[in-house]
C-alpha cells in the first residue's frame, strides 16, 4: 500500500503544473520517508525551484545515510543550483564519504550560502562510520579547513565556522584546546560583534 | 576577486577624469564597496557630488547617486552637508541615495531637512505620473528619521502607517519602533511576515532586523524566506541585544541558536 502511495506521489511531482502544486507534491513524497522517492527527490535539486528544493533537502536529509551513494554518483553531473542544493543535503546527513566534496564547498564555492551550509556540515560528520585508523587523520584535515572558514570575506561563513568547531569538538575533545586557541586568538581581530558572540558561546559550551 | 584589480590610487583617478563616464561611475561604487576611507577618495565623491557630465535619459545624475551611495558607507561627516544639499535635488533617486546616506551617517544635522520632505504628510505621498515611484523617497526618509532618533517626528510619522504601499507603512513601524520602543509597532512588522507576498516578507525581514524588535526573533526564523535575509535579520536582532547586554544572555543565546539552526 505505501509503496503505491511513494509511486502516485512520485507521479504527481512530476506532473505538477506549477510552483505551488510542486511544492506540494514534494512535500508530501518527502513526507512519506521512502527510499524509493530519491531519484525523484534528487531530480527536483535541478528544477531551479528554491521551494521545492527546500522540501526535497529536507526529504533527503531524513532519509540519511541510504541517500549518499546515489547523490555523490549524481552531483557531479549536475548544474551549479543542484550541486549546491545537493552540498545542503550531504552536510545535514554527515556521511564522511562526502567529506572531500565539504571541504572543498566550505572553502572554494563561490556562494556564500553554500560555503556557510558546508562549514557548518563539517562539525557534523559521522565520525563513527570511517575506520578507526582514518578518523584521526581525517578530522585534522576538517579541523584546518574550517580554521581556514574564519578567514572568509562573508560575516555568515565566519559564523558557519565558529559553529561547525564548536561541534568538531563536542564530537572530539582532545580537539577543544587547539580550538579554544584559534577562536581566542581569532576574535581579537574579528570585526563583527556577533561572531564575538557566537566565539563566547562556543566556549562556554565547551566548559 | 576581480573588482579588487584597481587599486585606490587608480579608483581616484578614474573618478576625476573625465573621459570615460562608465569608468567614473563604477569607480564611485568600487570606493564604498571597499570601504576606501582616504581623503583624497572623500573628496574626489564630494566633487562628484556636484557632476553634471554624466546624466540619465530621464534627466537624473546617475554619477551623483553612486557617490551619494558611497559617501553613506565611508563615515566622514564632512560628507552631510553635500548630502543635505542633495535632498532637494530634482532627481527622485539622488534624493534617495543621500537620505539612505545621512542615515548611515548617524548626523543629527539631517533630521530637520528630512523632515521638511514629509511635509504635505500622507496626502502628498502620492506616485508621480508616469512613473515608478512617489514623489519622494518616503521609505529612506522615515527610515533615516527613525534611525536618526528623531523622536519630534513621531507624529509626522505615524499617519504613513496607513499610507497605500505596503514597505512604505513598514517604514512606519519601523521607525516608530525605534523611537518609542511601543510593541505594537514591531508586532504589525511581525504581521507582515505572513504576508503572501515574498517581496514584502523580505521587507519586513529587513525592517525588523534594523528595528531590533527582540520578540520577533522566532517569527523571522519561521517564516518563508530565503535563510540569508533570515539570518541578516537576526543578526541585527543580536546586535541590539548586544548594545544593551554586551555579555552572553539567555536573550543573545536564543538569537544564535535560531541562527544555527538556520546555516
Amino acid at each position: 500500500m505505501s509503496k503505491m502511495n511513494t509511486q502516485s506521489l512520485i507521479d504527481a511531482v512530476n506532473n505538477a503544473t506549477s510552483a505551488l502544486t510542486l511544492l506540494k507534491s514534494v512535500q508530501a513524497l518527502a513526507e512519506q520517508q521512502d527510499p524509493a522517492a530519491i531519484s525523484t527527490l534528487i531530480a527536483v535539486l535541478g528544477y531551479n525551484n528554491p521551494g521545492a528544493a527546500v522540501a526535497a533537502v529536507d526529504g533527503l536529509i531524513s532519509l540519511g545515510q541510504v541517500v549518499v551513494p546515489q547523490l555523490l554518483e549524481q552531483v557531479d553531473g549536475y548544474n551549479y543550483g543542484a550541486r549546491a542544493w545537493a552540498v545542503r543535503v550531504f552536510a545535514g546527513i554527515g556521511d564522511p564519504r562526502a567529506l572531500d566534496l565539504l571541504i572543498t564547498s566550505a572553502l572554494e564555492d563561490f556562494s556564500p550560502s553554500v560555503r556557510r551550509a558546508a562549514a557548518k556540515g563539517l562539525g557534523n560528520i559521522l565520525w563513527s562510520q570511517l575506520p578507526p585508523q582514518d578518523i584521526a587523520k581525517a578530522q585534522q584535515k576538517v579541523l584546518d579547513s574550517l580554521f581556514l572558514t574564519l578567514n572568509d570575506g562573508e560575516w555568515i561563513v565566519r559564523y558557519a565556522g565558529v559553529v561547525g568547531l564548536e561541534s568538531l569538538g563536542k564530537s572530539n575533545p582532545t580537539l577543544i584546546e587547539s580550538i579554544t586557541t584559534k577562536l581566542t586568538e581569532i576574535k581579537q581581530q574579528e570585526p563583527e560583534i556577533t561572531i564575538k558572540s557566537r566565539i563566547d558561546l562556543a566556549l562556554v559550551n565547551f566548559v | 576577486m576581480e573588482e579588487n584589480s584597481l587599486t585606490v590610487e587608480k579608483a581616484i583617478a578614474n573618478l576625476q577624469q573625465t573621459e570615460d563616464l562608465g569608468q567614473r561611475y563604477y569607480a564611485a561604487w568600487w570606493l564604498g564597496r571597499f570601504r576606501v576611507k582616504d581623503l583624497a577618495a572623500i573628496t574626489a565623491l564630494l566633487e562628484a557630488l556636484e557632476d553634471c557630465e554624466d546624466r540619465a535619459p530621464d534627466g537624473g545624475y546617475p554619477l551623483r547617486r553612486n557617490a551619494a551611495r558611497a559617501l553613506g558607507k565611508l563615515g566622514n561627516t564632512q560628507a552631510v552637508e553635500p548630502l543635505i544639499g542633495c535632498l532637494s535635488n530634482p532627481d527622485y533617486y539622488l534624493r534617495e541615495a543621500a537620505a539612505q546616506a545621512l542615515e548611515m551617517l548617524q548626523d543629527p544635522r539631517a533630521i530637520p531637512p528630512l523632515q521638511e520632505l514629509l511635509t504635505g504628510g500622507v496626502a502628498a505621498a502620492q506616485i508621480v505620473p508616469g512613473k515608478p515611484h512617489l514623489t519622494q523617497p518616503y521609505e529612506a526618509i522615515i527610515e533615516a528619521l527613525g534611525t536618526l532618533k528623531a523622536t519630534n517626528a513621531i507624529s509626522t510619522i505615524e499617519p504613513f502607517l496607513e499610507h497605500f504601499i505596503p514597505k512604505v507603512q513598514y517604514a512606519a513601524a519601523r521607525a516608530l519602533y525605534q523611537l518609542t520602543e511601543n510593541p505594537v509597532y514591531g508586532e504589525m512588522l511581525v504581521k507582515a511576515l505572513t504576508t503572501n507576498e515574498l517581496q514584502l516578507r523580505r521587507s519586513a525581514l529587513i525592517d525588523l532586523g534594523a528595528s531590533g524588535y527582540l520578540p520577533s526573533a522566532e517569527a523571522i526564523a519561521t517564516t518563508f524566506a530565503e535563510n540569508s535575509l533570515k539570518l541578516l535579520s537576526l543578526k541585527g536582532l543580536l546586535e541590539y541585544q548586544l548594545s544593551h547586554e554586551p555579555n552572553l544572555s539567555p536573550r543573545s543565546i536564543e538569537i544564535m541558536q535560531l541562527m544555527d539552526g538556520l546555516l
